[in-house]
């Protein structure tokens, strides 16, 4: 009993300091700090409006909050998932040497950018508040939306980072299958104007699913329970299955990294 | 052999016929290379191994204080390996019975950006310590290190040597009942490496475990009471100290 709780102890004591480094280290060095997490993804979204509103002219109302909405939280599943190809390469001295469970690695990097995409709700608010919308009052079921968000990418970061060790190519094929997951996810159109016929593309892709919540809560001031029962089983599915290659892989990192 | 030392002494690892292969990946670099030669290709993948320790049997008793010596490839860093369990043997049986710390490479698991004290938190964590008792002891090794206001540095600014003080410090300090130890002795100026082996002395007074990788063997017979000498991945010899290292200079060298 007590061996067990001060192992949990251990284990959230270890998360929670690695994070913390993860956090501490990112902006360092850098003057604006922390601003960044704000200003990089806000920057993006300055340029999918000048390319969509203004130059294409796409027909959808309030339009850097929609925008922004959906690409906040794409912008975490991303960061997470081009640092899990090489997460356990870059800690291969700790990987040969200690045996500390590897798992908090990628726990903690998720968290930190999910710190990150937190620190950016704010922002998304302070435009609600500019296109003088409703307040969200869903907002209080973000909870459960950022949750299963984590559990979806920290099971798939346990996937590419445990495979990208023996396969090394992986990480190529995440950065050309993220880039076509981002169009195929309704970040800068609204799934409303998907056709009929692709839908399916919008049903079997995850993302979709917390962009609509995401999108749903701030800007539509609803919450599509549904939609949130989908999203958790595929992040438990995910999670399940990321976990599965990671406890059949583990032993051989020390060998490969 | 187990007679005379067993009744009395409470074994804390054993090895029992461990056999540890490494597979040889990238051996057919690129998938040109790899299609080209398809059938060969496959029979290299599954003949391609390393062996880097064959039949090993041995036992550790509490409070030895074991060196393991013998050339590059001979398996040393193989068995701390194993024993730290981040690797495990294709064959056989290991048994570890209390807890182990490896120290660590010189920084190994520091983060340049972060200042000393912060980085002896987080090692200590990676560790084994729980952030009480890292905190209950930072004072302990920041004081070990010799570092004083520097802690409050980042460590990029550290020079080689304060890192290693660094390193050192936080893993002879973590609570373990077995100690490993690989190469990073030779740190510091004069006075941090006595201070070191007093460390050790200390260490070893206390009835722990000590296992020592090292080609230094002026080292290794200052410290240990016992050694295995490892060729190609089998113990060649295994016992006195003084024996093993005069039958390692005569017949290696």
């Amino acid at each position: 009993m007590n061996l067990k709780e001060s192992k949990v102890r251990y284990f959230f004591d270890l998360i929670s300091e690695l994070t913390k480094k993860e956090i501490k280290v990112r902006y360092k060095n850098s003057f604006l700090g922390y601003l960044w997490s704000v200003l990089s993804p806000l920057f993006t979204a300055l340029v999918f409006f000048v390319a969509f509103k203004v130059v294409i002219k796409l027909k959808i109302e309030n339009y850097v909050l929609f925008l922004i909405s959906g690409l906040f939280c794409w912008q975490w599943y991303t960061n997470s998932i081009f640092a899990s190809s090489t997460l356990f390469l870059n800690n291969s001295s700790l990987i040969k040497k200690v045996n500390f469970p590897r798992e908090t690695l990628v726990y903690s990097m998720v968290l930190s950018d999910m710190f990150h995409f937190l620190l950016s709700i704010p922002v998304i608010l302070l435009f609600v508040f500019i296109y003088r919308q409703k307040f969200p009052y869903f907002i209080f079921l973000l909870p459960f939306v950022v949750f299963f968000q984590f559990v979806f990418i920290s099971g798939i970061s346990l996937i590419i980072s445990s495979i990208n060790l023996f396969f090394r190519d992986l990480e190529r094929l995440v950065i050309v299958f993220t880039n076509l997951l981002f169009y195929i996810t309704p970040i800068i159109y609204s799934e409303n104007m998907v056709p009929e016929k692709y839908k399916i593309f919008l049903y079997i892709n995850p993302m979709a699913y917390f962009v609509i919540l995401y999108r749903n809560i701030f800007l539509f001031n609803k919450i599509n329970l549904d939609l949130l029962l989908v999203a958790a089983a595929y992040s438990l599915v995910a999670y399940f299955v990321g976990y599965k290659i990671y406890s059949f892989l583990r032993w051989k990192f020390a060998e490969v990294v | 052999m187990e007679v005379r030392r067993g009744s009395m002494k409470e074994t804390v690892v054993i090895f029992k016929d461990v056999t540890k292969y490494y597979p040889l990946y990238h051996s057919f670099i690129g998938i040109k290379n790899f299609l080209f030669n398809l059938p060969l290709a496959i029979k290299e993948l599954k003949r391609n191994k390393l062996c880097a320790l064959r039949n090993i049997s041995f036992e550790i008793y509490k409070g030895e204080t074991v060196g393991i010596i013998g050339h590059n490839g001979a398996g040393k860093s193989t068995i701390l390996g194993l024993i730290a369990g981040v690797l495990k043997p294709t064959n056989g049986e290991i048994i570890v019975k209390s807890k182990v710390v490896g120290l660590l490479e010189l920084s190994a698991g520091f983060h340049p950006d972060l200042t000393g004290y912060e980085n002896i938190i987080l090692n200590g964590i990676l560790l084994g310590m729980t952030k009480k008792e890292i905190l209950s002891k930072v004072d302990e090794i920041v004081g070990f290190s010799e570092l004083d206001e520097f802690v409050f540095q980042p460590i990029r600014t550290y020079s080689t040597g304060m890192l290693a003080r660094l390193g050192f410090s936080v893993a002879i300090n973590a609570p373990a009942d077995i100690l490993l130890i690989d190469e990073v002795l030779a740190v510091g100026d004069i006075n941090f490496q006595k201070k070191c082996y007093k460390k050790i002395e200390e260490i070893k007074s206390q009835n722990k475990t000590i296992i020592f990788v090292s080609h230094d063997l002026e080292n290794v017979l200052r410290l240990c009471n016992r050694v295995i000498l490892l060729h190609h991945g089998e113990v060649i010899k295994d016992g006195d100290t003084y024996e093993v290292i005069d039958y390692y200079k005569k017949v290696f060298s």
